[in-house]
């Protein structure tokens, strides 16, 4: 047989030019069928490498830059991703790692015509910010999605010498904030800008600049703004650019004047393609009447900043009748939930921040209820993160038999622990039904009283399931056994504060190399089962996050602080601060 | 119409089918675990739903689940109390049972090619594989052919008794607690409403009010409301919890609307060189109103009444700056909507 393919191959080669092989491939984007395509025989491989344009590095340390240059000669765009999603928490620890500097130092050689590179969690310096400048004549697209580590001297790098750029979209980032200046950094002739994201940066950017910038990028769509732009001032970046499609105020508020009410509302008035909105840091609400008129074209609203009330939420809310995402506090509150599920029945993602979360009592009425009503309203419904103080296990199975339909579902009881308020019971019931309802699931962040019941319904049902969010909850290690030999499509397991040890993780070794990455903290898995996984799986990379100094100072059995265990080809790492430590093939603990 | 839970639904059979092959998983969901379905009907019958069905759950519990299993338990994270069966009715076909972990035969020495095998196959893989692929741990001593697992029991038990006295320890190290103004807390250092609060409390400096909030609670209730927080939870964004903080200080800064935060406003002294900021909402009375702005404002009279005022003879003069005070030139007052100067005193404190 393998004989017949061998010459069928060389046939196929033979009567199929490389030339159009690479025009069919050209129309193939997804990477997971691109990797499909190349596991079809040597020549695929060889053609479909050649013309792979796009490259996704879920893990920055799975994979090394000789790797991927060496594979990929011809990419135009690269997406990397450095520390595990606790990093957002604080839970790793500074200076773990996720330097991007190796990666554009790699691809300045190789790649000369590369135009997009995407981060996110990343540690990105002004040095890596400038060679990026200096090295791709062709550069377009820049986003660093919480990403720190560099100042407005990189961007100023970035402006001066990126002719091309088309987005420059900071997104949460946290930026060194030295001066305003760098925007005027951008040439003084047309802009071929389409995106721009300031909104992270603190401090006041020129306006007269921005106000010029913007005037002459005549393609610019995405526009947001920092908090430090007065809301007097947005009337004239609204009229320069009657094109934008998405829009993030600054500071919202300003003395009442009708003269300034009446220029924003204009000027809103004005951009007749505004489909999002953001920013509505410090509202006023005597001024959001001047968005009134855009709101039934939007279909994304972040108010995830607005302290408004609920009266003056649902003002807004009831008139976007095409919303399809909302992000917001929950001063928006049940009753603000109602009236979104009446009005809103596009909606697509909803997102409920807490506006106070670390006082015991609620300051606001938000319960479940609203989350019900909204699961009940919006038959679109996929995606929810939800903060709230109390929660049932009826109200969870109510949410799960109306919208079948979930995707996302990450549910935040603020308490830890926090059993179902109504019976006292665990929520396990009602996670189950969300598990077994929702069959689309891929994604869920537990919280409250859990057992280890719940889990064994997620190992079951969870077929879908490619990231799981674990806090406070199980009681043993079968919960995690439960997860680890269940849920065939995981790839991203976190946990914390959880009682799971090293009879689960050793039991299921295996399941770890089909998975992108584990996280655990604060649980009770000893150094000497990470030892173990470390010896017996060379293609995981098992690394030991310790502030407590060398975990060889302890006994074995002592449970280690924190552990991030992920597959890899590219083998331990090189650039460990002293806090991390990796096992390697002959045991020896190396820094 | 309302099916159960989880197990058995309409067309239970149906689901079976979907589930994986192993036999274990087939005998949990025909086992139906049989849990009540309640309706959500809302606010008004949550009571009632409370009432009637929280007593046939429980004999429902009683009758499929281990009641037992489920019962809450105050005990170290990680222990196992001694009669607890590990989920025993789900486990019904002992294939899942905790005691498999650790076979009390000796597996044979396929194993190593199961290993690989699961491996290879990287998706779901049979339990059984799994249990035999591992290797006892005991340390850096490991005999490649005796796979054995439960001669690791005994040392897994100590390894989590210790693990337990370990892992209170790490909970107790990521627990923050409320260490008042001036305490450090150099996990959340990062966080916004620590700082938040510090700041607040330094403009309500000399309050009789209760010290020992940390985190932005600002409830007047004496025992602090807030908890002692635990890094990185509720999982917030350092971002977005920094820039509430500030959000809701300059909300009420700007335009001193009733928001959840503290209501400031402006005190100013006749004569003072600078003005201060005090918060509203951290006092309930106009008497301590009154003498929290009076010792704000002590620095200025003292001045007066002491040519230099040296440090030692502070003691004597309070009681002395007190009588000025009371007896004194300075009365409260204030601004309202309509700009006219009002003596502080005559509205009701609400």
């Amino acid at each position: 047989y393998l004989s017949n393919t061998s010459t069928l191959s060389t046939k196929m080669a033979k009567s199929f030019p490389e030339e159009v092989l690479e025009h069919v491939f050209s129309f193939i984007t997804s990477d997971s069928d691109r990797n499909a395509v190349s596991l079809v025989c040597k020549s695929w491989y060889e053609i479909e490498r050649w013309c792979r344009k796009r490259v996704f590095v879920g893990n920055c340390y799975a994979v090394s830059p000789r790797i991927l240059t060496r594979r990929f000669p011809e990419v135009r765009s690269v997406e990397i991703k450095g520390k595990p999603h606790f990093a957002d928490f604080n839970l790793v620890p500074e200076g773990w790692g996720g330097c991007v500097y190796p990666w554009i130092s790699a691809m300045a050689g190789a790649y000369p015509w590369l135009e997009e590179i995407r981060l996110k969690r990343m540690v990105v310096s002004d040095e890596a910010l400038e060679l990026i400048s200096t090295s791709f004549c062709n550069f377009k697209v820049l986003v660093l999605s919480s990403c720190e580590g560099f100042s407005t001297d990189g961007l100023a790098s970035i402006a001066a010498n990126c002719r091309e750029l088309r987005v420059l979209d900071l997104r949460e980032s946290e930026v060194d904030d030295l001066s305003g200046h760098w925007l005027s950094h951008f040439p003084d002739t047309w802009t071929s800008l389409v995106s721009l994201n300031i909104a992270c940066l603190g401090s006041e950017v020129s306006f007269s600049a921005l106000e010029r910038l913007v005037a002459r990028s005549p393609n610019l769509r995405t526009l947001r703004l920092n908090r430090a732009v007065s809301l007097e001032k947005l009337h004239n970046l609204l009229c320069r650019a009657p094109q934008l499609v998405e829009f993030g105020t600054g500071a919202y508020s300003s003395e009442l004047r009708p003269d300034v009410f009446s220029n924003l509302a204009g000027a809103f008035s004005g951009c007749k393609q505004l489909k999002g909105l953001s920013g509505f840091w410090d509202v006023v609400p005597a001024y959001l009447p001047a968005i009134y008129l855009t709101c039934s074209g939007l279909t994304s609203l972040n108010l995830s900043y607005a302290t408004i009330q609920s009266p003056d939420l649902v003002k807004l809310v009831s008139q976007c009748h095409n919303l399809q995402r909302l992000w917001v506090l929950d001063y928006i509150e049940d009753i603000g939930l109602d009236a979104l599920a009446a009005s809103c029945k596009h909606l697509q993602e909803l997102r409920v921040f807490p506006s106070d979360p670390y006082v015991v009592d609620p300051n606001v009425s938000l319960t479940e209820r609203g989350l019900v009503a909204v699961s009940e309203g919006c038959p679109k419904l996929q995606s929810v993160l939800y903060f709230c103080r109390q929660m049932s296990n009826a109200a969870l199975v109510a949410i799960a038999r109306n919208r079948p339909n979930l995707v996302c579902f990450r549910l935040c009881i603020i308490e830890p622990r926090a059993p179902d308020y109504l019976t006292l019971e665990p929520l396990d019931a009602g996670f189950g039904a969300i598990v077994e309802h929702c069959k689309e699931l891929r994604r869920l962040s537990l919280s409250g009283l859990l057992t280890d019941r719940v889990f064994e319904y997620i190992g079951t049902r969870g077929r879908k399931l490619e990231m799981l969010s674990i806090a406070f909850a199980g009681e043993s290690d079968l919960g995690l056994h439960h997860v680890l030999s269940g849920c065939e499509s995981l790839r991203k397991l976190e946990i914390r504060d959880c009682p799971f040890g090293d009879k689960a993780l050793l039991a299921n070794a295996a399941k770890l190399e089909t998975m992108r990455s584990l996280w655990m903290s604060s649980c009770s898995v000893s150094f000497g089962a990470c030892k173990l996984l470390g010896q017996k799986l060379p293609r995981l990379n098992v690394e030991v996050i310790d502030e407590r100094g060398s975990p060889d100072s302890r006994p074995e059995s002592c449970p280690v602080e924190k552990l991030y265990i992920y597959r890899t080809v590219a083998g331990p790492r090189v650039d460990m601060p002293p806090f991390v430590w990796t096992i390697d093939e002959d045991a020896a603990l190396r820094v | 119409m309302s099916p159960p839970l989880m197990g058995v639904e309409g067309g239970g059979q149906g689901n079976v089918s979907l589930m994986a092959s192993s036999a274990s998983m087939d005998s949990i969901s025909q086992k139906g675990l049989g849990l009540k379905e309640r309706n959500y009907l809302g606010l008004s019958d949550c009571s009632s739903v409370d009432s009637s069905t929280v007593s046939s759950l429980s004999e429902e519990n009683k009758i499929n689940l281990n009641l037992k299993a489920t019962e809450l338990r105050l005990g170290l994270p990680g222990s196992q109390s001694p009669e607890r069966d590990p989920e025993p009715n789900l486990l019904s076909s002992g294939k899942l049972d905790e005691k498999l972990l650790f076979p009390l035969i000796p597996s044979k020495d396929g194993i190593c090619s199961s290993v690989q095998k699961a491996v290879v196959s990287g998706n779901k893989r049979g339990y059984s594989d799994t249990i035999g692929g591992l290797p006892e741990m005991k340390g850096s001593m490991f005999s490649e052919g005796n796979w054995m697992f439960n001669a690791a029991v005994t040392d897994s038990e100590t390894q989590k008794s210790a693990g337990q006295a370990k892992f209170s320890g790490n909970a107790g190290m990521n627990v923050m607690l409320p260490s008042g103004l001036s305490g450090t807390q150099p996990t959340t250092v990062k966080d916004g409403p620590t700082k938040a609060s510090q700041e607040r409390a330094h403009a309500t400096n000399g309050t009789s009010h209760n010290h020992n909030k940390v985190n932005g609670s600002n409830n007047n209730t004496s025992p602090p409301a807030a908890k002692a927080q635990v890094v990185g939870w509720p999982p917030i964004r350092a971002y977005r919890k920094n820039t509430l903080a500030t959000s809701s200080k300059n909300n009420d800064e700007v335009d001193g609307k009733p928001g959840p935060g503290a209501l400031f406003v402006k005190v100013s002294m006749d004569g003072a060189p600078y003005l201060r900021k005090v918060d509203l909402r951290s006092y309930s009375t106009y008497q301590e109103l009154s003498s929290a702005l009076e010792k704000m404002f002590s620095c200025f009279t003292l001045g007066q009444c002491e040519s230099q005022g040296a440090p030692g003879r502070e003691m004597l003069s309070e009681s002395k700056l007190r009588d000025l005070l009371h007896g004194s030139e300075y009365v409260l007052t204030y601004e309202d909507k309509d700009g006219d100067w009002m003596l502080v005193g005559d509205v009701p404190w609400e």
